[in-house]
């Protein structure tokens, strides 16, 4: 009997144009319309267009559910960590606090912290969740890992963060590329010009970058 | 008189843009729809596939598509939330008159009361001043069905020289060149030639916002090794990750284009057999580049002499390759010869007509390339026909049922029809789907000439800026209240569905045509039942010519989703990819895979003129506009739909922080930026993305918060585009108790 396909959760961050269709597109999830569960931001706008669009790592052992007091996360057997439930949820924001990646959020009006569930209305029957269908660069993609092997050469999926003392490993995957190089430019740089000083000055991380 | 009835402000209190946002059904989680409806999104042309949720007559949401080949259900936020325009509190449900007595200006008045006014004002003015003293402006986001429409109406029942479109602010120096180069305005290549090129070269295209699914094909090639070259005065999203960078002067690609030839000559990377058999004019094209020297190249264009020969490198040494550009090569007072020197590379490499070997503009407008084919354009005929070709004219004529020698002759472009209001030779207008006191240049001229008309109508669904000035208000239709076909960035022609019904006296817009055509007694020609009768009249008229769509159906539009025209017969399945080696057309007629006589592509020597206006002592910046990814053009429809607005709710203006410490500004800050033209106060954004010799400031908005304000009207000799994207202005803090607009 054929094994079903399995479908996994990978973000690419270099190719995200900062577009923000899959914020707009979380909000028309038929389990929580008109609120989107995604924060999509620049690194640092100032010197780059740089985005990172942050959904629900979905943890192994989610710290979220660990340091709820009133027992409200809980992750289902196919490894999806669901949004609080509403009658347990004491608004304590502990979760808030503790989640490593800055997911969860408490949403006052309700008194109910909401996640990304992974789209568990689509996902659990087979559809791709709202964001990752509608992605125009696919930095967020869903499908089978043979896919994105055929797919993404380059590049390729890691799941394991280390937070501190605290090794994470999660259901989603983070792609990262195979030959890694980092590299921010100054527009002035390919222009004969000098590019702006304070930054380079005072960020030895940056400082180095600037280099021929 | 078309001045403003009452105040801007009072005309917004009842018209909007008021933002709307889900609620009710759009909302329910438990709801489900009557049906689905395939069709496209009505923004941009990439026109990506999507299903629209319909629920009582209303779209409440939508649905991936996952099935449509080019997007795959992939959307841009436009895309997304588009389905909010429907069912929207602006929304025009009567026709309007102008009314400076009532306290929004204007008052609703009967469909047919309406009708009638249109059609004896248009006969009085082209009783008294001529034909030609009345003009029409039409626009690039109606559907082909339209666009053929509106050039019949022009040509046919008034009988008019003057109508053009909004196109001509976007895709004509493009369709120009490419007509000069190739003999045919069509991408050469479908996009999935670009995954698979071993270089991607972009010159003045923001893909990522402007074209968004885009950039999942050039991320696909770069995962498969594709180096990607970006030209810009902007570090884009796109141009983040790119191999090599090449900041551009504002004005100066010409030249670039030029620096690389030379060296692709000097260095023999050259595909000698394709350039001897396929094409003409390179030795005296070869002859005119020597003079573009790197160094030279360098000093002109701004950027260094070192990433100048890498990009000539990777151009030059790859086996496949694609190159792209956009309204950044072509917005210009030579965007014509622009696009002809990044052809000249293409045409160079050899690499055209083959798998992998492409090239493109990414046209820009919802049906950006059917808009530019079946002649609503001021000098063209269905078919891609021109109005002053005896042939072409006998022929459309024909085919009408008319004497040809009842057809007006080429009329002027879209900006000079503005230029004629103020010569006082055009008394009238009618516009429909433009906005032209957002989206011209210099745009207080434009609001002068609205001024001077003797009557002025207006088809629209909600009241855009420049209907403020109309007379008669026509109600027309949503893209998804009406049926009909447009072609996609690729020359892909695609279905568009129609999910809901035009509310309250609002009409599809063909049916609005038509009744004025009744209403003037010229109904002949215009008595077509549904927009299908109208494609197969506009099938019918392009058989034979280049943009052939006769063998074009309906059906076959469905079941094949999608049809790449030419496409001559009804057993022919389309012609994906242009210029196959061994391919025929009725031009060359199996000489060659080109559209000339000899089958040959043309290489051009470009003729460089500088900006028409450079920086100087009072002025000493270039200011350059553009789009941002969650508007759409004058922001007719986006202004209005609030998740877009919240995402970007302002014009700001980008400048480098070494500008900035000289101006001691800081982001958020207010600047005042002046052209000569005019001034426009906003919060600045200081980001090192962006030259530092250069400012850049969105489209999008209306009135003071028009970037138009400062732009400047030259425009290309040849396509008429307007340089957009290059004036001088200064720019400063803005003084204490400067505010930006309120609206």
């Amino acid at each position: 009997m054929p094994k079903p396909e399995k479908y996994e959760f990978f973000i690419d961050i270099s190719r995200c144009i900062g577009c923000q269709a899959c914020v707009q597109a979380c909000s028309e999830c038929d389990t929580h319309k008109g609120v989107s569960m995604i924060q999509l931001d620049y690194v640092d706008r100032s010197v780059s267009t740089q985005t990172v669009p942050v959904v629900c790592m979905h943890c192994d052992s989610p710290t979220c559910a660990e340091v709820c007091p009133a027992d409200a996360i809980k992750r289902t057997g196919d490894g999806v960590v669901q949004t609080a439930r509403k009658p347990r949820c004491i608004a304590c924001n502990n979760c808030v606090l503790a989640c490593p990646f800055g997911v969860p959020k408490m949403h006052n009006e309700m008194n109910l912290m909401m996640k990304c569930d992974m789209c568990y209305d689509r996902t659990s029957v087979g559809l791709k969740p709202m964001c990752a269908s509608v992605c125009p660069s696919q930095a967020l993609f869903y499908g089978t890992r043979e896919e994105i092997e055929r797919l993404r050469p380059s590049s390729h999926p890691i799941n394991s963060f280390q937070f501190g003392q605290q090794m994470i490993t999660t259901k989603v995957n983070m792609m990262v590329p195979n030959e890694p190089h980092v590299r921010l430019i100054d527009i002035a740089m390919s222009m004969d010009q000098s590019p702006a000083p304070q930054l380079i000055s005072h960020d030895p991380l940056l400082a180095n970058l600037y280099e021929e | 008189m078309s001045k403003l009835p009452v105040e801007s402000v009072e005309i917004i209190e009842q018209f909007g843009p008021t933002l709307a946002f889900a609620r009710g059904a759009r909302v329910d989680t438990g709801v489900e729809p009557d049906k689905m409806v395939k069709t496209h999104c009505c923004f941009c042309g990439q026109q990506c596939g999507i299903q629209l949720k319909v629920l009582n007559n209303a779209v409440i949401g939508f649905e991936p598509w996952y099935e449509f080949p080019f997007n795959q259900g992939k959307l841009c936020p436009k895309g997304v939330k588009r389905y909010l325009q429907g069912a929207h509190p602006d929304r025009l449900l009567t026709a309007l008159e102008r009314n400076p007595s009532a306290e929004s200006g204007f008052s609703p008045m009967a469909y047919s009361d309406a009708i009638r006014r249109v059609a004896s004002e248009i006969e009085r003015i082209q009783s008294t001043y001529g034909r030609d003293a009345f003009a029409i402006l039409s626009g690039a986001s109606l559907t082909t069905e339209k666009t053929y429409l509106m050039g019949k109406f022009a040509h046919m029942c008034l009988r008019t020289s003057n109508i053009d479109y909004n196109g001509r602010l976007c895709m004509v120096s493009a369709a120009a060149a490419n007509k000069k180069a190739f003999g045919i305005d069509r991408a050469a290549n479908p996009w999935n030639d670009i995954i698979g090129a071993e270089v991607v070269w972009i010159s003045g295209s923001n893909a990522a916002e402007c074209s968004p699914i885009t950039s999942d094909y050039i991320w696909q090639a770069r995962e498969h090794g594709a180096k990607i070259v970006v030209v810009d005065p902007r570090i884009t999203p796109i141009a983040r990750t790119a191999d090599v960078y090449l900041p551009v002067k504002p004005g100066r690609d010409m030249l670039l284009f030029n620096g690389i030839l030379n060296l692709m000559i000097e260095q023999d990377w050259l595909d000698h057999d394709f350039i001897e058999n396929y094409t003409v004019g390179f030795e005296a094209l070869a002859e005119s580049v020597q003079e573009w020297t790197p160094a030279r190249t360098a000093q002109a264009t701004g950027i260094a002499e070192r990433a100048i020969r890498q990009a000539a490198e990777l151009w030059g040494t790859a086996k496949t390759s694609f190159l792209l550009h956009a309204r950044g090569l072509e917005h210009h007072s030579h965007g014509v010869q622009n696009v002809l020197s990044a052809i000249n590379i293409v045409l160079a490499s050899g690499r055209i007509g083959r798998q992998n070997c492409g090239y493109s503009t990414i046209t820009g407008q919802g049906n950006g390339q059917g808009g530019r084919e079946h002649g609503q354009k001021a000098d063209q005929l269905p078919g891609a026909r021109d109005l002053g070709n005896p042939q072409h004219r006998a022929e459309v004529a024909a085919i009408w049922g008319m004497s040809p020698d009842d057809l007006p002759m080429p009329g002027v472009d879209a900006y000079e029809i503005f230029r004629k209001i103020d010569r006082g030779e055009i008394k009238g207008l009618l516009s429909i789907s433009f906005n032209p006191l957002v989206s011209l240049p210099d745009n207080n001229f434009i609001r002068a000439q609205l001024e001077k008309l003797e009557f002025y109508t207006a088809i629209d669904f909600f009241l855009n800026e420049t209907a403020y000035h109309a007379d008669v208000v026509l109600p027309g239709s949503l893209h998804e209240e009406d049926e009909g076909t447009v072609t996609q960035v690729e020359g892909r022609v695609i279905k568009i569905n129609k999910a809901i019904d035009c509310p309250g006296d609002a009409r599809q817009d063909w049916i609005i045509i038509q009744d004025i055509a009744a209403a003037l007694k010229r109904e002949q020609g215009f008595t077509f039942h549904n927009p299908e009768e109208i494609f197969d009249e506009l099938r019918r008229a392009s058989a034979g010519s280049i943009a052939d769509y006769s063998g074009i159906t309906y059906e076959k539009l469905e079941t094949q989703m999608g049809v790449f025209w030419p496409c001559p017969s009804e057993d022919h399945s389309g012609t994906v990819r242009l210029f196959e080696r061994e391919s025929w057309n009725p031009v060359a007629k199996g000489s060659g895979p080109f559209y000339f006589p000899d089958g040959k592509a043309r290489f051009n020597i470009p003729i460089y003129t500088p900006p028409a206006e450079e920086p100087d002592e009072a002025y000493p910046l270039y200011l350059t506009t553009g789009r941002v990814v969650s508007h759409y053009l004058s922001g007719t429809q986006t202004r209005r739909i609030g998740p877009l607005v919240d995402q970007y709710p302002e014009p700001r203006l980008e400048m480098h922080p070494n500008l900035a410490e000289k101006l001691g500004v800081q982001t958020g800050d207010l600047v005042t930026a002046e052209s000569r033209r005019g001034n426009i106060t906003l919060p600045v954004s200081v980001v090192r993305t962006i030259r530092p010799d250069t400012v850049f400031v969105p489209y999008h908005w209306a009135g003071r918060k028009s970037i138009n304000q400062l732009t400047i009207s030259a425009q290309d000799p040849i396509s008429k585009i307007p340089e957009y994207k290059v004036c001088a202005v200064r720019v400063y803090k803005a003084q204490d108790g400067e505010q930006p607009p309120v609206r």
